[in-house]
């Protein structure tokens, strides 16, 4: 039903998406949303900091919280930590649903929580060194839309 | 045995660690003893929050840990 992760190496979405659809084969859909490290030229790398005591029990309050507000047959949710470059993949969200519908918004609901309102700590490496970064306005401005 | 702090984000970088083991019984007074100059300053923000073992405490000032404990301090999250 959920399968909820951190992830300290790699993050494969083509596989984990292959694999999630394989465990679903009664939905009628399946909505996946790759974020990347954005490739905005200044980043040379980005560093995310979880705790893990935390961190993934906010994940997994999150997919039980998606999954009864939705009618999901299942709900994937991967978050890498550590430190990556731009361009790779972060984090991964799927769900799948008898209808698009919901598995639309039932993606969009967890991804706006993932990314503001998450046990993550995350800096990025300029040409200056690290600087730590807080959550941008627009990203509470996303969370409010589901109050 | 001892409790142990952990710090999360930016503290880390004012600890100059991640992780800093201090004698118990500690309470929300020892805390600040036992954390010099920016960061006790910065534990004592209204923006950093502390977790006993996992869980967030409403009050952080209620702190009272025991050898074994794990304390952790954080800063606001930046989001995933």
């Amino acid at each position: 039903m959920k399968d909820v992760r951190i992830l300290h190496g790699e993050l494969a979405p083509g596989a984990a998406l292959d694999h999630f659809a394989a465990a679903h084969p009664a939905a009628g859909g399946i909505v996946g949303f790759v974020g990347k490290v954005r490739p905005d030229g200044e980043v040379e790398e980005l560093e995310l900091k979880h705790y893990a005591p935390l961190t993934l029990k906010g994940m997994e309050d999150l997919a039980e919280a998606t999954l009864a507000r939705w009618p999901l047959d299942g709900l994937l949710l991967h978050h890498r930590t550590g430190r990556m470059s731009p361009g790779e993949p972060i984090v991964l969200v799927a769900a799948a649903a008898r209808h698009r519908r919901d598995a639309f918004e039932a993606a969009d609901f967890a991804m706006d929580h993932l990314k503001s309102d998450a046990w993550f700590w995350k800096r990025e490496k300029r040409a200056d060194g690290w600087h730590w970064i807080e959550p941008r306005p627009e990203d509470h401005a996303d969370l409010a839309r589901w109050k | 045995m001892s409790v142990k702090l952990v710090f999360l984000g930016k503290l880390a970088d004012l600890a100059g660690a991640s992780e800093k083991d201090v004698a118990g019984p500690l309470d929300w007074r020892g805390l600040l003893d036992a954390l010099p100059g920016p960061l006790g300053e910065a534990a004592r923000g209204e923006k950093v929050k502390l977790a006993l073992n996992g869980t967030v405490l409403a009050d952080k000032t209620r702190l009272a840990a025991n050898d074994g404990d794990e304390v952790a301090l954080l800063p606001p999250v930046s989001g995933g």
